[in-house]
């Protein structure tokens, strides 16, 4: 139940099983033996939106620059609407748009300048692209700032120029890359607002990749955990979560605990399992997390272990990262290669 | 100039259309609309297939866009004609004299300095080329334009023809306002252009030059070094203000080679009284085999960074 879930089974076999991206064994080592991409797989099905989950570092940005054509795996196949991204590039960029992790706005060129040359250079022409042009401006709220020069936009209204300019060429697949990173909590409202919207009314398919977990719960039809360049889980937001029955039980312990002792004294609660300590933090899973707890205190307590805060929730995309990847996400995302330390944050 | 990485077999209209159809014919209900879509997308990448008109209009929109860049930042514009009149003048004052000197072999310093002028304003206008490409990495414009169905090409070749038109432009105002101040020009319109062409090739090798350090360092400051440390010996180990006659013997030696040098030299000869024709053309094709080959080197970098990404 790790990687298998992600590969493409019989990647274009029955109908009704259209595939807009796939990737398959994607393998990408950067220059200093850093690798990037260890083995990577995953499909979506034409007309949904995919997101692909993790922290920074876990390959997210590498995988969508391979299938987008930027970059080239070491190994591997890629396909977008079913041709092949290093066999057909250009007519895969005829196909699909891309927003990157970076704003790729000319600065100081306006708005309406740096959507048009995308739409040109996409073969549009004349009346067809003027009238695009202007749909897609006013459609994201920048027909008034069109004629300005993008270094003056805020950053909200340039991700969403961005998406305009990505949006063209009418493309079969959107990628968006992490679409929402330092947007403040409004614009990035309206740009889920936005993608939900495009989603639904254009039939477009939509990979995204974000490292905010509400997000890709938010917006993502089926979603796959990329965690140090493998997809470790793939499915929709409730199955990976129904996978884990019950709820979350987290403790925080008091700094010195041993681990052996607590884990000995949770074994011993009915109810209790899938226990995990990693520094301070203990968590576990409950099929009822309210009435498991006391017994829980009353366990460790009789252990002598101290507990100093416990929560209970029901499950989160965190609990599926953690289960998957055994680490905690805040954690991986800090510091890739660090175990965790203090559970203060939580 | 060559094609980067568009594949010349992807171009054939015949691979395309069944891929496209497969793909419609799976997305059901909106199937209509698809399709138009798709057919309009064969058609576009049927048309798009690396002919030369189509590298033409990429590299238009790619130099125009450049081109309203540099238009809007007056300040760029400002510097770039105020730094030549200043050389003109400063260096015609201070070195008015050395005409006297036995062995120059000119009378009048403004009509030797003005080639001078145009050939260094050349040279330290293109040098910096390189941040532009830097800014352009970094900023991500540079990948947004590799994942459009962009031809490679136009991206280097609209540096080298931006290049080309603004240090056309600049040295057609020097050598006005050389004019102006009491420059004579002997050898006439013919001797101008190919002091503008001789110009032009100077940009085109040391703005190449400097993208290809800008893609290899990745670095503001490598450029910034490179350049600190090449403009003065190139514009001095020349004759763009001082006779060859007058040089020591070793800097004659390393003036002849030189690139800046023949530059200088092509385009002093043509515009004497009497142009020695074959070394014009000597120096002058020598000037365009390099910027040939340092195009080149440009260009296999920008296929490094292509594989970097």
């Amino acid at each position: 139940m790790t990687t298998d879930t992600a590969r493409p089974a019989p990647a274009r076999a029955a109908a009704g099983t259209a595939l807009a991206i796939e990737a398959h064994d994607l393998v990408k080592t950067y220059p200093k033996q850093v690798r990037a991409l260890d083995g990577l797989s995953f499909a979506v099905p034409a007309g949904t939106v995919f997101g692909l989950l993790g922290p920074n570092g876990a390959g997210k940005s590498t995988t969508v620059k391979i299938v987008t054509t930027l970059a080239q795996a070491d190994s591997g196949t890629a396909r977008v609407a079913g041709l092949d991204v290093r066999a057909k590039p250009a007519r895969v960029r005829h196909l699909m748009g891309v927003v990157a992790q970076l704003s790729g706005t000319d600065p100081v060129a306006t708005g309406r300048e740096n959507v048009m040359l995308s739409g040109r250079i996409q073969g549009l022409r004349g009346r067809d692209l003027a009238r695009r042009t202007d749909e897609l401006l006013g459609r994201f709220g920048l027909a008034d700032a069109a004629g300005r020069p993008v270094r003056t936009y805020s950053g909200g209204m340039r991700r969403r120029l961005d998406v305009a300019m990505g949006l063209i060429n009418r493309p079969q697949v959107l990628f968006l890359d992490e679409p929402t990173a330092g947007l403040d909590p409004e614009s990035r409202s309206a740009m889920w607002a936005e993608i939900g919207r495009l989603a639904a009314a254009e039939g477009l398919t939509i990979l995204l990749t974000t490292h905010y977990l509400e997000e890709a719960d938010h917006l993502a039809s089926r979603l796959a955990i990329v965690d140090r360049g493998r997809i470790v889980v793939a499915g929709t937001p409730d199955e990976l979560k129904g996978e884990l029955r019950g709820d979350a039980v987290h403790l925080e312990l008091a700094s010195d605990t041993p681990r052996d002792p607590v884990l000995a004294a949770l074994a011993r609660v009915p109810g209790v399992r899938d226990a995990r300590v990693e520094g301070t933090s203990l968590s576990a899973r409950a099929d009822e997390g309210a009435t498991a707890l006391p017994a829980v205190l009353a366990a460790l307590e009789g252990a002598g272990v101290t507990v100093r805060a416990a929560t209970v929730a029901r499950p989160s995309l965190d609990d599926v990262y953690l289960r998957y990847s055994g680490r905690r996400f805040t954690d991986a995302d800090q510091s890739p290669a660090t175990p965790a330390t203090s559970g203060g944050a939580r | 100039m060559s094609q980067l990485t568009t594949r010349p077999q992807e171009s054939a209209p015949g691979a395309g259309p069944n891929a496209a159809s497969r793909h419609t014919q799976r997305r059901g209900p909106a199937s209509g609309a698809a399709d138009l879509r798709a057919s309009g997308t064969t058609m576009r990448s049927a048309r798009e297939g690396g002919n030369v008109l189509s590298i033409a209009a990429h590299t238009t929109w790619m130099t125009g866009r450049q081109l309203r860049a540099v238009a809007r930042q007056p300040a760029y514009l400002v510097i770039m004609l105020i730094q030549p009149v200043i050389w003109l003048f400063l260096f015609g004052s201070l070195f008015r004299e050395v005409v006297e000197l036995p062995g120059f072999g000119t009378a009048s310093y403004l009509d030797y300095l003005v080639p001078g002028v145009v050939i260094m304003s050349a040279l330290s206008s293109s040098m910096w080329s390189g941040m532009t490409v830097l800014e352009e990495i970094d900023r991500g414009i540079m990948d947004r334009f590799l994942v459009l169905p962009l031809h490679r090409s136009a991206i280097i070749n609209a540096s080298a023809v931006m290049q080309a038109l603004i240090i056309a432009v600049q040295s057609i105002i020097i050598v006005l306002l050389g004019w102006a101040a009491g420059a004579h020009y002997p050898g006439g319109l013919p001797g101008l252009v190919v002091l503008i062409v001789t110009a032009v090739l100077v940009a085109i090798v040391f703005s190449a030059f400097s993208n290809t350090v800008g893609m290899l360092a990745r670095q503001r400051e490598t450029i910034i070094g490179i350049n600190s440390f090449l403009l003065l010996p190139l514009t001095f180990l020349s004759t763009a203000f001082m006779a060859e006659a007058l040089m020591p013997h070793w800097m004659r030696v390393v003036a002849n080679c030189n690139p800046v040098n023949w530059a200088l030299e092509a385009g002093r000869s043509a515009m004497s009284a009497n142009p020695d024709w074959a070394r014009v053309a000597v120096q002058g094709g020598g000037l365009a085999a390099l910027a040939i080959a340092v195009t080149a080197l440009s260009v296999l970098m920008f296929r490094a960074y292509q594989k970097s990404v």
